[in-house]
């Protein structure tokens, strides 16, 4: 029997995740082969899933990107996700040693906070650096080295300023006016660059926080905060302040379908059944007032709904809610429509990002192919 | 379809076991972080069924492998899953027709999904060009 061959209509429709109001439909993907009896095709090739496969840029900078990946599975989409967010190595704050702290902030409450302020630096001396290995279970751990482990000081002092005795006793309560580092800032670190560190991380290019004016701590005169902090690399999985990553979210492309005529003021409450943007009114033309069965006849120059953006939407069902709108709108997903939505916490650029997580996932095949032959060839 | 398999299940376990031992003694016990094996077939493993345990792996690898190999039509039946959420374990089943050995089909789904990773990576490297030529 020649196999049957699903027409292009039918296909679309395969891809739609259908929204009703208190249920959703078609949510799994069918593009496996023998899904359907009798059909073929939808095996894995690289051809046509090259041809298949788009990518559309919506907005790139540095610290925030939005793009859509178009024909990927769920589960490709979300192993990128997952992989931003928890296998990126990134550099940050790991052991921090106190020498003086006398201030109100307790020793290992400052250290949480100290590791949970991101870092930038050097990239190329980022991807130089390599693993600390710390010691665990008698096995020794990795000694330090300039390839493992970044130093940095932080040495502040809450003093008086010049008239600041003269001016708390008029009263005055601004700590600015009154104190010299009353607030400690990460801006205050200084690097100390070992070996071949001086190469990377000079300059510009020292290990610096991404955002100077995060508070850590708050002084008052007399008080001393003096620490040496080591950061290593690390992995989001251990940690999120390894994250390279603020937020990494994907979500499928919405999808309006107006099966039918919505004219006047129904159009107007159907917009603002809408987040602005998605929905649009236009007059309805001659050419459509003219045309027989079209739902349009006489309503020439009227205002219709029309479809805008429905990237815009949020599919949040609201239009399913009022009686009028329920036969004349179909809501759904494209199932293969990823937006991505990448936010960097500032080490890397979020494009880069985006693209280092595929090729992590490329890695890990990688290392599972070897250990698979080398199973194997145990036999 | 079932017949041939019930009958290659008898004489199964000997040589998925015995190969078993040979990985487990160098990886497991006394250190579990190195390079070791990564992988290991489950006793009760045939030519054609059978379920592979990856160390230090998760959902990531697990669903992406999963689609890529349902995708191949040798494959009869492929599934994950991970035992335990406070082991680092995952769990892949692989059935295959005919006389596909399971292990060629895993290693196809590493491959494709490897040359899945490098369209992702050229299509985004161009499109990430032409963004910036046009934003420029």
């Amino acid at each position: 029997m020649a196999p049957l061959l699903p027409s292009q209509e039918e296909l679309d429709r395969r891809k739609v995740v259908g929204f009703g109001l208190e249920k959703i439909t078609n949510a799994s993907n069918s593009e496996y082969p023998d899904f359907f009896p009798g059909e073929t095709g939808f095996a894995w090739s690289v051809e046509s899933f090259k041809k298949n496969f788009r990518v559309q840029i919506h907005e790139l900078n540095p610290d925030e990107s939005t793009f859509s990946l178009i024909g990927l599975d769920a589960s490709i989409a979300n192993a990128f996700r997952r992989i931003l967010i928890a296998e990126i190595p990134t550099l940050a704050i790991e052991n921090v040693f106190i020498n003086n702290n006398t201030s109100i902030i307790q020793d290992e409450v400052l250290a949480s906070r100290l590791g949970l302020i991101p870092l930038k630096g050097n990239k190329e001396g980022l991807r130089w650096m390599k693993w600390f290995k710390e010691a665990k279970d008698g096995e020794p751990g990795s000694t330090l080295t300039d390839y493992n482990t970044v130093v940095l000081h932080l040495d502040v002092q809450c003093t008086w300023q010049e008239k600041g005795k003269e001016l708390f006793m008029k009263g005055e309560t601004d700590s600015n006016k009154l104190y010299h580092n009353s607030n400690v800032y990460p801006s205050q670190f200084t690097q100390q660059p070992i070996g071949r560190q001086a190469d990377f991380f000079s300059g510009e290019n020292a290990v610096q926080p991404v955002n100077p004016d995060i508070l850590i701590a708050k002084l008052r005169p007399g008080q001393v905060i003096t620490l040496t902090m080591h950061a290593n690399k690390g992995k989001g999985g251990d940690h999120a302040k390894f994250s390279p990553v603020a937020t990494a979210t994907y979500r499928l492309m919405p999808k309006i379908d107006i099966t039918q005529p919505i004219i006047g003021d129904d159009a107007k409450k159907f917009a603002r059944c809408f987040p602005r943007g998605v929905i649009k009114l236009e007059p309805v033309t001659v050419g459509e007032a003219k045309r027989k069965g079209s739902g349009y006849e006489g309503q020439e120059g009227n205002l219709k709904a029309v479809v805008a953006d429905p990237m815009k939407d949020t599919v949040s069902r609201e239009c399913l809610r009022h009686k009028e709108f329920v036969d004349k709108v179909k809501l759904g997903r494209i199932r293969d429509h990823f937006i991505f939505k990448i936010e960097s916490t500032g080490q890397f650029d979020s494009d880069e990002l985006f693209l280092e997580s595929v090729r992590l996932l490329k890695a890990k095949c990688m290392k599972m192919k070897r250990s698979l032959g080398e199973m194997t060839s145990h036999v | 379809m079932s017949q041939p398999q019930d009958e290659e299940m008898d004489d199964a376990p000997t040589a998925p076991e015995a190969e078993d031992q040979n990985g487990e003694g160098e990886g497991e016990d006394e250190d579990d972080e190195p390079v070791q094996q990564l992988i290991r077939v489950l006793p009760g493993a045939t030519e054609t069924a059978a379920s592979f345990e990856f160390k230090e792996e998760d959902h990531t690898l697990g669903n992406a492998l999963r689609h890529i190999i349902m995708k191949n039509p040798d494959v009869e039946f492929c599934g994950y899953s991970i035992p335990h959420p406070s082991e680092a374990k995952m769990h892949l089943r692989i059935q295959t027709y005919d006389d596909q050995n399971v292990q060629d089909v895993l290693e196809k789904g590493l491959d494709d999904l490897m040359a899945l990773c490098d369209v992702v990576v050229e299509k985004f490297t161009i499109a990430q060009e032409e963004y910036k030529a046009t934003a420029a």
